[in-house]
């Protein structure tokens, strides 16, 4: 489904991916874990179009992503969760969600948003700025479903909220996966993410050092520490 | 002194509220979307006056002037927009301006070229010239109508960022462009439809405004400086804000004129520092979080 090969991507004049590749297959779900400043970050945006590689080819459902805009590559079916949220803050709740809709038949909409995240439904006139951190995730999460995405990239969804909102965001992201949506997580929270996926890939200092089932990474104690640990 | 006196400066001030607006508005819903001073907003307002004696000219119709060089003023926008201001995006906003500013010279060059140095007059239609009687004196109708516009404009531009899908999906491009593109709104098209919008608002203005002066090559210098006023004093893309901010000075401009004749123009810059020192982002403008 989603093929990224060799990779190079800059800010600048720094070479921050040097080399990075990913597969995922239709209805997966990987994770990408790292440190701050690995590059977990830098390779979602690649794909998305923000950061475009200066080498190497991203190809998403034999499309290939490397000239597109970033309004083309999510219109085939690539849903973006931003770090930082980012929900447009002078804007409602329920404006937030309309202002990105793409509308399919049988996709999502604003009432079947409701009905799988009730707890944004009372706040629906609220503006984004005026919402809790934990709330401004819950809608950054369901935004993208508005542009009925095949793929979902998650950047952090777990980080700066509260355990209890964490574990709320997870079972959140559990039930978009059973519609069958394929996900990319970029996480340094292993715990939430090898809860969540099937397969993960190791990134640090802009490579990818290793990847394999999420179990075998579990027990591999040295790549933790090496990589992940604080 | 007389209430009528006072009523009818009030009335004045309305007026040029409304002029003030016309032209901030342009200006303001440019720079809120698309992060650019447009300099050449006065440059685009004289083509529209220019363009509306020309078609009176060809049609003696003022009402077909209005129809008309809004649309004219579009289309200059977006070629504006999609041939020269797109490839600056990317480099530094110095270039911007530079770019704008160049703009005002070359559209002179091209007034000058079409219609030559001398200046020209415009009458408004025959439905709106005339007086009414207010308390007894008489007071012009265009005056009225004028103020009608700039307040038709506003509640428009206010409807259409407020109430309609598109407008909202300007305000979410406006906050936060990347992110608007990564969800699949098309944020060049609506910048190209932003400038288009800002110039035929600009063109609007030059119809309207075009009876109360002569239209000639220097008509713009005059009105953006005081546009740039009251984008700053009521909130840099904020065109509520503006439109407040307009109202102000049209009031602080005809009650100047009327006790201090030789001074008026002090109240406009001397509020725009007072708001300036005492809160940067303007009246209305919001916090950059």
């Amino acid at each position: 489904m989603l093929e990224v090969n060799d990779i190079h991507t800059y800010y600048g004049r720094s070479h921050i991916l040097q080399g990075v590749s990913i597969n995922l297959q239709k209805g997966e779900v990987i994770c990408l874990l790292g440190r701050n400043g690995a590059g977990k970050t830098t390779t979602l945006r690649s794909i998305m179009g923000f950061t475009p590689p200066r080498k190497g080819s991203v190809k998403f459902e034999g499309a290939d992503l490397a000239k597109m805009p970033p309004y083309e590559i999510c219109r085939l079916g690539i849903g973006y969760v931003p770090q930082d949220r980012r929900i447009f803050p002078t804007l409602s709740v329920e404006d937030n969600l309309e202002v990105v809709e793409r509308k399919v038949e049988g996709g999502w909409t604003v009432e079947k948003i409701f009905c799988t995240f009730p707890i944004l439904e009372p706040l629906k006139s609220r503006k984004g700025r005026h919402l809790s951190g934990g709330e401004q995730q819950i809608l950054a999460v369901a935004r993208p479903l508005m542009t009925n995405p095949k793929l979902l990239l998650l950047d952090e969804p777990s980080e700066g909220l509260a355990p209890l909102v964490v574990r709320a965001i997870e079972e959140l992201v559990k039930s978009i996966i059973t519609t069958g949506i394929s996900v990319i997580l970029a996480e340094q929270n292993m715990r939430f993410a090898m809860n969540i996926a099937q397969r993960g890939y190791i990134i640090d200092k802009g490579r990818i050092h290793h990847q394999g089932n999420i179990e075998e990474l579990k027990e591999d104690k040295e790549i933790i520490g090496k990589y992940l640990a604080v | 002194m007389e209430p009528r006196v006072f009523v009818h400066f009030f009335l004045n001030g309305l007026a040029s509220s409304s002029c003030y607006f016309l032209i901030a508005s342009g200006i303001s819903l440019i720079f809120g979307v698309l992060g650019i001073l447009n300099f050449a907003q006065g440059a685009l307002f004289m083509i529209g006056a220019y363009l509306s004696y020309q078609i009176i000219l060809w049609t003696g119709n003022f009402w077909f002037s209005i129809l008309i060089t809004p649309i004219v003023l579009a289309g200059i926008g977006i070629i504006i927009e999609r041939f020269l201001l797109r490839y600056t995006y990317r480099i530094n906003v110095n270039f911007q301006l530079l770019l704008t500013f160049g703009l005002i010279l070359v559209i002179e060059d091209l007034v000058r070229l079409t219609w030559g140095v001398n200046w020209h007059t415009v009458q408004e239609a025959k439905a709106l010239r005339g007086v009414v009687q207010i308390m007894g004196g008489g007071y012009p109708i265009y005056n009225l109508f004028y103020f009608g516009v700039g307040t038709a404009v506003f509640i428009s531009l206010w409807f259409f960022l407020n109430k309609t899908k598109y407008g909202k999906r300007v305000v979410a491009a406006s906050s936060d462009r990347e992110l608007a593109n990564g969800l699949g709104i098309n944020v060049p098209r609506l910048y190209t439809v932003i400038f288009a919008l800002g110039s035929s608002l600009a063109g609007l203005m030059g119809v309207f405004h075009g009876p109360f002066i002569n239209i000639s090559l220097e008509m713009g210098h005059h009105y953006i400086m005081n546009a740039f006023a009251v984008v700053v004093i009521g909130g840099l893309g904020n065109i509520t804000g503006a439109y407040i901010s307009a109202l102000i000075l049209g009031q602080l401009e005809a009650f100047g004129i009327l006790y201090f004749p030789f001074f008026e123009r002090i109240f406009m810059y001397g509020f725009m520092m007072v708001v300036l020192i005492w809160r940067p982002r303007g009246l209305f403008g919001e916090k950059k979080e």
